[in-house]
Parts: structure tokens; sequence; C-alpha cells
């Protein structure tokens, strides 16, 4: 079956709503939270409605069917991820996740693999969302450890020429984003893991921008450890995954404490329940590892491959569209190679804000500012930009219309 | 078009010819204000003589809502007491929290009632205020220098 934008979108009721006075809702920011099917929409209320219980714990047929609802969910994502389930740690968000090793990694006591000595480095880079900056900002602080980065081309590239200058034996932690949600980079993978595990590094990767929009196996990449969100997977909000080696897990300390983390407890100590279940205390959000179980399962249905050339063939339809406006930039990669479909530009004197509110009135949806990436809005020389960015329910006179009120815009405020 | 309540003629005027808009070098006080979520900065001199806003300029980079905003302040405030600022203050401030229920006291806001269209998209809000926000920083600060 050929792939049909169209008929996708007739799964998400978010789409049979009008938007300002209305106007179709041309939705380009699903980089910042992707609209959801009814699939996930009703595997959410459907466990409120029928199987509510506190999983993990009670005796009774409510707490089993909720218990085996979330144990499917980890399956489920497992299989997408191709880890295994008990590496599959449910959090928050991607956010949470990273937050986690953050501060797992700075409470290794001496002994454990991810002890951190001041002097020990961190090495990020300057394409980094502000979640996958600041926990290591944080950390490097408490520890003295210190902080390294790549720095980010003109074009928008990570700069891997002196990478054996920036991952270095004192290097214990190297975190990168797998597409930067501003430039749409995807970043070239086998030569960073590589180097980093030569030096005894973990490889940590920020899927946020990846695994929702192509296929993403961690045996294949060899990393170490994975975040991504639901929300940005067509899944519901309130809900994130780490993904972890098993013999990592094992070694991490836990992060937050509290019930059903825990083997034994006595009133002066604890000892930790094996992983995943160490790293998830208190009743999880059950609906909503529920609804991303069914949000992965619908996006497998379709195929990650299939979506992942969706986008890149709206990228480059986007990408020439674009191109041909006036005093409009691109920032970020012109091409389709190694690149996601996060398109962000400037236009002219035109503030993205004013942009974006123009936008808005012709019912499109974008994104505008800094994008929570501030640093590298800096290092680009912009100080904000707009951003429209593609899934699997977008199509080409999504984009037309986009460039439509581009041009009515500068006419605007010209 | 809907648009048109949001940008009124006087605010993309303000936004092409922004009043004051050069730091003076002499100043009683001064401060940097930032909107975190868009990224918009403002640098803002005050000066306060006897009572009375005698200078105000500034720097700064954003949208047409913010740089409009705080270029109408400047007219607005220069040359008023220092009380008298305040009471504009606090009804410009009313006026943005007002989602869009009241249109402002002419009289008293002159040219800012035409930022009464902010109030109605809560995004902006922040963006209109960037730079009383400044204004009433710097305020104090002069102030409490004596």
């Amino acid at each position: 079956m050929s792939f049909d934008a169209v008929a996708i979108r007739a799964d998400f009721p978010i789409f049979d709503r009008k938007i300002r006075d209305g106007k179709r809702l041309v939705y380009l920011d699903s980089g910042a939270t992707s609209q959801k099917p009814n699939v996930v929409i009703d595997a959410e209320s459907n466990f409120y409605r029928l199987n509510n219980a506190a999983a993990h714990r009670g005796a009774h047929q409510l707490a089993e069917e909720a218990t085996e609802a979330i144990e499917s969910a980890r399956r489920i994502v497992a299989d997408f991820l191709g880890g295994k389930e008990d590496e599959i740690v449910f959090t928050k968000s991607s956010t949470e996740a990273l937050n986690l090793l953050a501060y797992s990694i700075g409470s290794a006591p001496v002994g454990n693999k991810f002890h951190l000595n001041a002097g020990d480095e961190i090495v990020l880079s300057e394409m980094e969302h502000h979640a996958n900056l600041i926990p290591w900002q944080q950390l490097a602080a408490r520890t003295g450890a210190i902080l390294k980065w790549f720095e980010v081309t003109p074009e928008g590239r990570l700069d891997l020429s002196n990478i054996d200058a920036v991952i270095t034996s004192k290097t214990k932690i190297v975190s990168l984003t797998h597409q930067s949600n501003v430039l749409g980079t995807i970043n070239p993978l086998d030569q960073l893991v590589k180097r980093s595990h030569e030096v005894g590094a973990v490889f940590i990767l920020d899927a946020c921008q990846s695994v929702p929009h192509m296929p993403v196996n961690v045996a294949d990449l060899e990393i170490d450890f994975l975040a991504f969100s639901g929300h940005k997977a067509v899944g519901p909000t309130g809900v994130g995954v780490l993904w972890g080696r098993a013999t990592l897990l094992a070694e991490l300390p836990p992060f937050l404490f509290g019930g059903s983390m825990i083997e034994s407890v006595t009133m002066t100590e604890a000892t930790w329940a094996p992983a995943p279940r160490k790293f998830e205390p208190g009743v999880p959000n059950m609906a909503q590892i529920v609804g991303l179980g069914q949000a992965l399962n619908y996006l497998s249905k379709i195929g990650m491959s299939v979506i992942h050339q969706h986008e890149i063939e709206l990228t480059k339809y986007a990408l020439g569209k674009l191109g041909e406006v006036d005093s409009l930039r691109i920032i970020g990669p012109l091409d389709t190679q190694m690149r996601g479909g996060a398109v962000s530009f400037t236009l002219g004197e035109i503030h993205p804000h004013d942009v974006g509110q123009f936008l808005d009135d012709a019912g499109i949806a974008v994104r505008t500012g800094h994008h929570c990436a501030w640093p590298l809005t800096r290092k680009m020389g912009v100080p904000a930009t707009t951003r429209a960015s593609f899934y699997l329910y977008n199509t080409t006179e999504d984009i037309d219309q986009l460039c439509e009120s581009i041009l009515a815009a500068q006419k605007y405020f010209g | 078009m809907q648009l048109d309540n949001l940008y009124q003629e006087v605010i993309l005027d303000h936004y092409k010819n922004p009043q004051n808009k050069k730091l003076s070098p002499n100043y009683d006080a001064q401060v940097h204000h930032v909107n975190p979520s868009c990224g918009d900065e403002i640098d803002l001199n005050i000066t306060i003589k006897d009572g009375t806003v005698a200078a105000i300029t500034w720097n700064g980079v954003g949208c047409s809502i913010s740089q409009a905003s705080v270029s109408i302040l400047t007219d607005l405030l220069i040359g008023k007491s220092v009380s008298d600022a305040y009471k504009i203050f606090d009804e410009f401030v009313a006026l943005m929290q007002s989602k869009g229920t009241i249109t402002g006291d002419e009289d008293l806001l002159e040219d800012a009632v035409a930022l009464a269209g902010v109030s109605k998209y809560p995004a902006r809000i922040k963006c209109a205020l960037l730079g009383w926000m400044a204004f009433k920083d710097a305020s104090v600060q002069a102030q409490s220098k004596g």
C-alpha cells in the first residue's frame, strides 16, 4: 500500500476542527509535539474506563490487568527500539530520562563504573536541546567534571574534525542529539560511538527528534543509553522512555526513591529491585504508558522507513520552495542528506514572533523562538528562528500554504 | 483581517521608527531584561531628576510588539513625574492582563492603547510587557540610589 498522508490525517481527530475563524489546520509544529490518533486517545481513556488500578500492586483482577497493560507496552517499546524489555525504563518525559542519567551518574560511589572525579570530561555539542545540556552543566558543577563540546559548522553540521581532541581518555560521558530540533541535522553516530567506546566513555543518545521519525535500532547503533518522549511520537504527554544496556542499568544507582523500586527496606536502609523497576518509583503514568504502546504500534503498522521517506520528500519540497523566497535564510543543511524534517529559517528583518503570529492567522501552526537551544541560535548568529516541522500527516499542500503565507507576511510587515 | 486588531498602524510605525533607541552614556540605572521563552532582550537606561523621568534610552532585539511597546513607553513616560509614570504603568499592565475585556484609558495611555489587541493573544503579552518591566525595574533602582 502506498503512503497516503491525507488518509492518515483522518486518524487524527484534531484535523477535523477549524482554526482562527474557520481555517483548515496546517500543523507544522510536530517537532514540539505531535498530534494524536484515535487509537492512542482511545487506549488512554479505555485504560481509565476498564482497567484502572495501581500496577505492580494489589491482588485483584484490575491490578493484574493494569500490570499486564504496562508490561505489554514495555514489550512494544523494546521491540520498537530493538532492545530488551528489562532495558526499558518509563519516565514522565525524555527530559526526566536525561536528568535521571545525570543524577544517577552523579551519585555513583567510588568504585562504580559511573563514578565521576573532578577533571573527568563530559562531551556534548553546540546543537543540544537545553534538556541535554543543562543536566550535564549541573552535573559538572556538582562533581568538578569538565564540560566539552563539538562545535557546529555554518552549514549546521557537527564539526568532527577534532574528534580525538574532544573525546579523550578523560571522557566519561558523551551525550549527543541524534537529530537537531532546530537544524534538522541528523548526526553521524558510527564514528562518535566508536571513539567513545575506545576511550571507555558511555554514549547517550537524545533521540527525541529521531525515534518518532525514522527507524532507530539501539543494537545496530551500539549506543549505551537512549532517551525519547512519547508525545512527539503520536503518543500521550507525561511519558518518556529511557533505554539502557542491561549491564549498565544494573550498575547505575537509582535516581528517585520510593514505593515499588525496592527489594527490601528497614528503618535505616534499603536495597533496590532490579532494573527497570529500580528506576520507576511510585505508581507510573499508566494510561500514558499504555497509550504510548498503541502509538508505537500505530507507527510500526505504517512503517518507520516509509514515514521517514515521506518526511524526506516533504523536506526536499520545502527546502526548494522556501529557497525561492527573497531574503529567507534557512538555518540548517540545504539538502536532505542526513537531514530530518525540521526546517528553521529567518525572514529578513521580520521577527520570527511576527512571522509566527501572521502564519497563525492563516491557520498555520509553527514554532518560533530559540527552540530551547539558545547556544545554537547564538552560534548561528540569529536571535530566534521560525521552524516548520513535518510528520506523517503533513502534505506538500501544507508547505504550499506555508510559502504563500510567508510571502503575504513579507508584504504585511514590509 | 483579525490580525489588524493586533498590529495596529501605530505599532508598525513605532516598530519601523523606534523612539529613543540609542543607549545614552549617562544614566542613573541600567537594566538588562530578557524574555526567556523567545530570546528577546532589552537594555534600558533611565535618568530620574527631582522626581521626574528625565530620560529613558534603550536598545534591544525582539518582535514588533516588544519593540513598538518600549518605543511607545519612552514617548509616553519621559517628562512625567515618577508617580504619574507608575499610574500609567499600572493601567498598561491591567490592560495587558484584561483578555480583551477593556480598551484602556486613552487619556492616560495615549498611543499605548494601540497595544490593547495584544491582551487577546496570551503568548504575546510578555512581549508587550518586556520594556515596561525593564522600566519599572530601572526606575526602582534609580530611586533607591537616591
